[in-house]
């Protein structure tokens, strides 16, 4: 029993020790936005890394997941007769829920893990060492152009997952199933609104932000090498995921507050 | 009337100035995985000479160095660099003090996203020098001095250990620093090798009136450049003479590295 507490102790403290150190370095990036040296080419290569390359992965993500929940919707709908506001469903589905989560999802695996990887095998060869030997800050050089772009990338590449998303899921419902396009278009346009984009957006920038600051602690606290390296790209995958789940829960119970369903209708 | 000599005080004669220490560490100790890796350890860099710091592997020569550049912080204990007290204060506040020294790490540490004309250059864009021709002639200018002129396009995961060591030696001092620190700039190199990285160090501090600090193991590497030797033992500064006094120990502790016996009990 005493071993028992005690393990959950050591885990509850070690939980508060990362969350300490993930403020930290927020705290850091905040200090560096506001003091530290701007370099436009190191944000011109993070955007391109992070948003331009990113697009394929997350416009045939976005494209199958709003095709899949459209034809689904679509197979629902149709036994009330429904089948028509299948694109509405699709559409706000896509802008408040899937579209963010699910790139967030995919960035979180494709950059935030190569972020951790990157910045890890930095650490473990000694070059963050190097950066500081040079009177460089590791924040102000890998962290803050990094977060830079991915704030400026996320909300573009959800609202491309979304756009594809509800573009396959017509697609699959009216010139697959044969659902009236008029009907299909009206019903969409009418139950989608700048509150349901905006939602998507700021999910978008929030995610965006966790992914980086996760990603990037893992990698600058990457220790053992190889091992260490592959660990920390692991759990800034892994991490990143659960957050983003977690946050979106709570996000989409604010939001909604904020943009209640209707409110601009 | 004239003034009559005191006859208590003889007439002065300036005394010599004390040497200045470049990078002063007092007390230093540091606990790493519950061992005491530094556990008092004190030592003074005087301006302009090469000092060498050995002692067995494990006894904490590279955290020691670490210390002296404030890339770790000690449990407790003060580093002063320039007279300037490290030990506590903010990284971002660090990173003029670090632009005094240039440090060459153990594996060179260059960044392998970059080839290495652009690691060299690295330290002179981060300094804010913007013009190209500029940047490129004292780019070529220290590849030159390390010989690795004719490799400048090559990246550094297509080079050997002892050309990895010399790019890093010429980022090292392509901003002209007034203190080298080096981290085993021999290690795993051969004779021949480890006699050209010994003739740049000397070269360095003969013509730049550079201090330096070298880690090593190499008692070659000492008798060729070492000005003084630190020996470290079990967290502290066991030894601290000449070359000559080194070599010439009776202490049993030097007398079996320097005679590279083995520990008693040990068997093979």
């Amino acid at each position: 029993m005493v071993g028992i507490t005690r393990k959950l102790g050591r885990w509850g403290l070690d939980r508060l020790a990362y969350l300490g150190q993930l403020g930290e370095l927020t705290q850091q990036i905040g200090v560096s936005m506001l003091r530290g040296r701007w370099r436009p080419r190191l944000l011109g290569e993070q955007l391109v890394a992070t948003g331009f390359g990113s697009q394929l992965v997350v416009i045939v993500t976005g494209a199958f997941v709003g095709a899949v929940f459209g034809f689904q919707v679509y197979a629902k709908f149709k036994g009330y007769a429904l089948e028509s506001a299948t694109g509405a469903m699709v559409s706000v589905a896509m802008c408040r829920e899937l579209g963010p989560v699910v790139t967030a999802l995919m960035v979180a695996g494709r950059v935030g893990s190569a972020m951790a990887a990157e910045i890890g095998t930095m650490k473990v060869t000694e070059q963050i060492d190097a950066l500081r030997a040079l009177g460089i800050h590791p924040v102000d050089y890998l962290v803050t152009p990094r977060l830079l772009a991915m704030m400026v990338s996320m909300p573009l590449l959800i609202a491309e997952a979304i756009a594809f998303g509800i573009l396959l899921s017509y697609v699959v419902v009216v010139e697959g199933f044969g659902v009236p396009v008029a009907y299909y278009r009206n019903h969409t346009l009418a139950s989608t609104n700048m509150e349901d984009v905006s939602i998507g957006m700021i999910k978008g920038f929030v995610f965006g932000i966790l992914i980086v600051i996760i990603s990037c602690h893992r990698g600058l606290h990457a220790e053992n090498g190889a091992v260490g390296v592959g660990r920390s790209t692991t759990e800034a995958m892994v991490t990143s995921a659960l957050w983003v789940l977690i946050v979106n829960f709570f996000l989409s119970l604010l939001l909604n507050l904020i943009f209640p369903y209707g409110s601009a209708a | 009337m004239a003034a009559r000599p005191d006859p208590v005080r003889e007439p002065e004669a300036p005394l010599p100035a004390p040497p200045r220490a470049f990078i002063e560490a007092t007390g230093l100790v540091k606990r790493l995985g519950g061992h005491a890796v530094l556990d008092g350890a004190s030592i003074r860099l005087l301006v302009g000479e090469t000092l060498a710091i050995l002692g067995r592997s494990g006894e904490g020569k590279s955290v020691l160095l670490k210390h002296l550049a404030g890339l770790m912080n000690p449990d407790s204990g003060s580093v002063r660099i320039d007279g300037e007290e490290i030990v506590g204060i903010d990284e971002r506040r660090l990173g003029p003090v670090r632009r005094k020294f240039g440090l060459l790490f153990q594996n060179g540490a260059l960044f392998d996203s970059f080839d290495v004309e652009e690691n060299v250059a690295f330290p002179l864009v981060e300094l804010g020098l913007r013009d190209p021709v500029v940047i490129r002639q004292r780019v070529l200018a220290a590849l030159e001095a390390v010989g690795m002129a004719e490799h400048r396009h090559k990246m550094p995961v297509h080079l050997s250990g002892g050309q990895r060591k010399r790019v890093a030696l010429a980022r090292a001092i392509i901003t002209q620093p007034r203190c080298l620190l080096y981290d085993e700039p021999t290690a795993g190199l051969d004779p021949i090798g480890t006699a050209n990285i010994d003739r740049l160090i000397r070269g360095f501090q003969q013509r730049f009136q550079v201090t330096s600090l070298v880690i090593t193991h190499d008692l070659k590497t000492v008798e060729r450049i070492a000005d003084r030797v630190a020996f470290l033992r079990a967290g502290r500064v066991h030894f601290l003479g000449t070359p000559a006094e080194f070599f010439t120990t009776g202490d049993p502790v030097l007398r079996q590295f320097l005679d590279g016996r083995p520990d008693e009990g040990e068997t093979a």
